[in-house]
């Protein structure tokens, strides 16, 4: 303990850092510690404190005693011996994987707004949140950062003729999107309507029938990715915000929870997790982008971000791709040769509430 | 520095001392507000759902709490305007009492901000610099700041008349009046801001009007004058305290007025919802009338209004005002309705129906209930505090216990 005491606190952050670099490097590398399920090891007592762990797990325990170490540093807490390292139980594996834990939702409180990070604070948090997703929860995620690409501005057409209502579309959205299952949150709402006018009062989007019915369209509606987004304006904390392809994201790490925005939505686009949301594990979409479908906590807002860990790489967005019957376009509006370019070029489109002069790209066309 | 150690100590025994009333009145405070706190742990314990909020009605019984009683802390300050700014001297007794009210207020406001935020733990990201405020885009920055700094006023001008006083000092107005001067324009700030917040959205046309601030401004004189009338009226009945008769009238003569405009911009809301109805208007048919079946806030908002055009009669016919008996009931009355006006009849119908049309109704539970009470509670304790400790050192009865000693040298 005496050397570690002459180290000044810079050493200390350095130190950190350098283990949460290691750390991210090992989540690559190595095959994570499965999930113990509840009350079989934990108690240390369970008979198979004998048991030598594999490889890759002693490593993994070495690494987080110094972790644990800096920790004991940074709070001034004289008692941490370097005893642990030689244990070699499942259960003191658990404690220590208990502390790796919380430094790191220790850290991840203090992190900034993803918006004004460097490139280094990104991947460190990137970092601290795919070895947490191993840690709480057992599952090998992969959160993607991509930035806008340039030259692209998304857009999105909805072909009221031909939707007839299956909302593969919402299903496919829920599970790209890792929505809570428990709640049944959902971006997307398809609206049945009576034909003759399209006024969304009169539409319906509960229904549970055959479809299509009888003298009925369909009309979904989600985030329009407004080009002058009232939500963004209202946010008290800057938590969101609209990137430069127009997709209006969420830093759900920053978001305070004061549901301003949901108010001043006029499409009624935003979600918020009224509790802790829940995937269950071999239900999770592991590729992930961080202002996307990344992992969301309870009391914080979220919304479609037009499958952004999708749309970045070139795909199309889940919603899109699920459509049987081609109602959904989706693409670059600065690209003259792309389909929503001719959509628009070549049909009588019509957008929601264009009097409060929200600048959807979300457009209505009709066959 | 001595002198503030003994004012802290015997602020300290003036708010602990008391009779059996006091400590029952104190005692079952307390409990209300450990009740409310055991509703907010399970509120973070199992997330805002276990509230009656959801995505249709994202904002209830918290922010329409938040929404009246900016009002009541802004029109505290009707009654310091007099009293400086018109020199009126009658006020001068009440002005203390104003400001107890104004940062018991204030702090019930902050507390139904913060009981309805779904991550508490962030809000540091509001602190400038340290985090981002987003000033001047939102109104929600504007709220921040002008409710922060007018607790900071509210705290400040009373904290240095009390103590000046209890020093043996005559307060220096050249420090404190430009201060009330401020205090009394940040008022109107702080209400018109909050209704701002609600008018600035398009999305909701039941708020995006611009009659809003200015009937939040007419219901909070209207209501904020009737508990201060209420209020001294208590204090003259239970303490040696003097308060002028003149000053019930005049009080009582703001609440009518206040009351009256209140009620002329509700007809005019009325009038241009329903004369010709559009479809913005469903939000007022849902509170008024109920929509197509669903009207959880009709009988709300006819008891509100009853009692409000009953209150506001007995207010302007002046046989019944001068009577006391009629006026504190008037008052009461009229504290209550524009409660149940401007909490369930403000908040609730601007999300109904939701931006998309569809219907969902919202109902309390009894985790906001409990949270509610408790934080009422806490304002009433505070309010209580601060009375308590300000009336000794007003009469004079409590003097720094240094003041001989300097005074002998």
């Amino acid at each position: 303990m005496s050397e570690s005491r002459e180290m000044t606190f810079e050493d200390v952050l350095e130190y950190v850092g350098r283990r949460e670099s290691e750390a991210k490097l090992e989540a690559v590398t190595t095959t994570p510690s499965p999930r113990r399920p509840e009350g079989s090891c934990g108690s240390g007592s369970c008979g198979c404190a004998g048991e030598a762990p594999p490889e890759p797990q002693g490593e993994l325990l070495e690494k987080q005693v110094d972790r644990r170490q800096a920790l004991g540093m940074l709070f001034g807490a004289a008692a941490v011996t370097t005893q642990a390292a030689s244990a070699c139980s499942p259960a003191s594996l658990v404690a220590e994987e208990e502390r790796e834990a919380k430094l790191l939702e220790w850290q991840e409180y203090f992190k900034g707004n993803f918006q004004r990070m460097t490139r280094d604070e990104k991947d460190a948090t990137i970092g601290r949140l795919e070895r947490l997703a191993q840690l709480r929860q057992g599952v090998e995620v992969a959160i993607d950062s991509t930035e806008a690409l340039p030259g692209v501005v998304y857009g999105y057409a909805f072909n009221i003729s031909k939707c007839t209502g299956f909302r593969n579309c919402v299903d496919a959205c829920i599970k790209e999107n890792n929505l809570d299952r428990r709640t049944a949150a959902q971006y997307i709402r398809i609206f049945e309507m009576e034909g003759g006018e399209v006024d969304l009062d009169h539409g319906d989007a509960t229904f549970q029938h055959e479809v299509p019915a009888e003298g009925h369209f369909y009309m979904g509606t989600q985030c329009f990715q407004c080009a002058n987004p009232p939500c963004v304006e209202v946010c008290p904390v800057s938590a969101t915000w609209q990137e430069p392809d127009g997709i209006t994201v969420v830093d759900y790490d920053w978001c305070i929870g004061c549901r301003y925005c949901i108010a001043a939505c006029p499409y009624w686009a935003r979600r918020f997790n009224w509790s802790e949301p829940h995937v269950p594990a071999e239900e999770l979409n592991p590729n992930q982008h961080y202002l996307g479908n990344r992992a969301r906590k309870d009391g914080v807002v979220e919304k479609c971000t037009y499958c952004i860990q999708r749309t970045r790489q070139g795909r199309l967005p889940a919603c899109a791709e699920a459509c049987p019957t081609g109602a959904r376009v989706f693409g670059n509006l600065l690209d003259p040769n792309s389909e929503i370019r001719w959509v628009l070029e070549n049909k009588q489109v019509f957008r929601l509430k264009e009097e409060l002069h929200t600048e959807p790209r979300f457009w209505y066309f009709m066959d | 520095m001595i002198h503030l150690k003994a004012f802290l100590l015997d602020a300290l025994e003036s708010a602990t001392t008391g009779g059996r009333r006091y400590h029952l009145w104190m005692g079952g405070l307390t409990l209300v507000m450990l009740i409310g706190a055991y509703g907010y742990w399970v509120q973070l314990r199992d997330g805002l759902e276990v509230t009656g909020m959801d995505d249709h009605v994202s904002w209830g019984l918290y922010i329409s709490n938040f929404a009246f009683l900016v009002g009541l802390a802004a029109a505290a300050m009707l009654v310091v305007l007099p009293a400086y700014v018109l020199k009126d001297v009658d006020f001068g007794r009440a002005v203390l009492l104003a400001e107890g009210v104004a940062v018991s207020a204030l702090l019930m406001c902050l507390a139904f901000v913060v009981v309805d935020l779904g991550n508490p733990l962030a809000s540091w990201h509001l602190i400038p610099f340290i985090g981002i405020l987003n000033w001047p885009q939102s109104l929600l920055a504007w709220d921040v700041v002008v409710l922060n700094g007018y607790l900071l006023i509210n705290l400040a001008i009373p904290a240095y008349l009390l103590y000046s006083h209890y020093v043996g000092r005559q307060p220096d107005k050249r420090k404190y009046v430009p201060w009330i001067y401020v205090a009394v324009l940040w008022a109107v700030s702080i209400h018109l801001v909050t209704a701002f917040l609600f008018a600035g959205l398009p999305a909701r046309p039941f708020w995006h009007n611009a009659l809003l601030g200015p009937r939040f401004l007419a219901s909070a004189f209207a209501a904020g004058p009737a508990f201060m009338i209420l209020l001294l009226w208590f204090i003259r009945s239970q303490t040696e305290y003097p308060i002028e008769e003149g000053i019930f009238s005049k009080l009582a003569m703001i609440t009518a007025v206040a009351a009256q405009v209140n009620l002329v911009m509700l007809a005019s809301e009325v009038f241009t919802e329903f004369y010709f109805p559009t479809h913005h208007m469903l939000s007022a048919q849902y509170l008024f009338f109920g929509l197509e079946g669903h009207s959880a806030l009709v009988p709300w908002i006819w008891t509100a209004v009853t009692l409000n055009v009953a209150a506001t009669l007995v207010l302007t016919i002046h046989p019944l005002r001068r009577n006391p008996r009629w006026l504190m009931g008037a008052c009461l009355v009229l504290f209550v309705a524009i409660w149940v006006e401007k909490g369930m009849g403000l908040v609730i119908p601007g999300f109904i129906p939701s931006p998309l049309g569809e219907i969902v109704e919202y109902s309390v539970t009894w985790v906001e209930l409990a949270v509610t009470a408790g934080i009422w509670a806490m304002g009433l304790f505070v309010l209580t505090v601060l009375v308590r400790v300000a009336l000794p050192i007003e009469l004079g009865r409590v003097r720094s216990p240094h003041l001989e000693r300097v005074a002998g040298d």
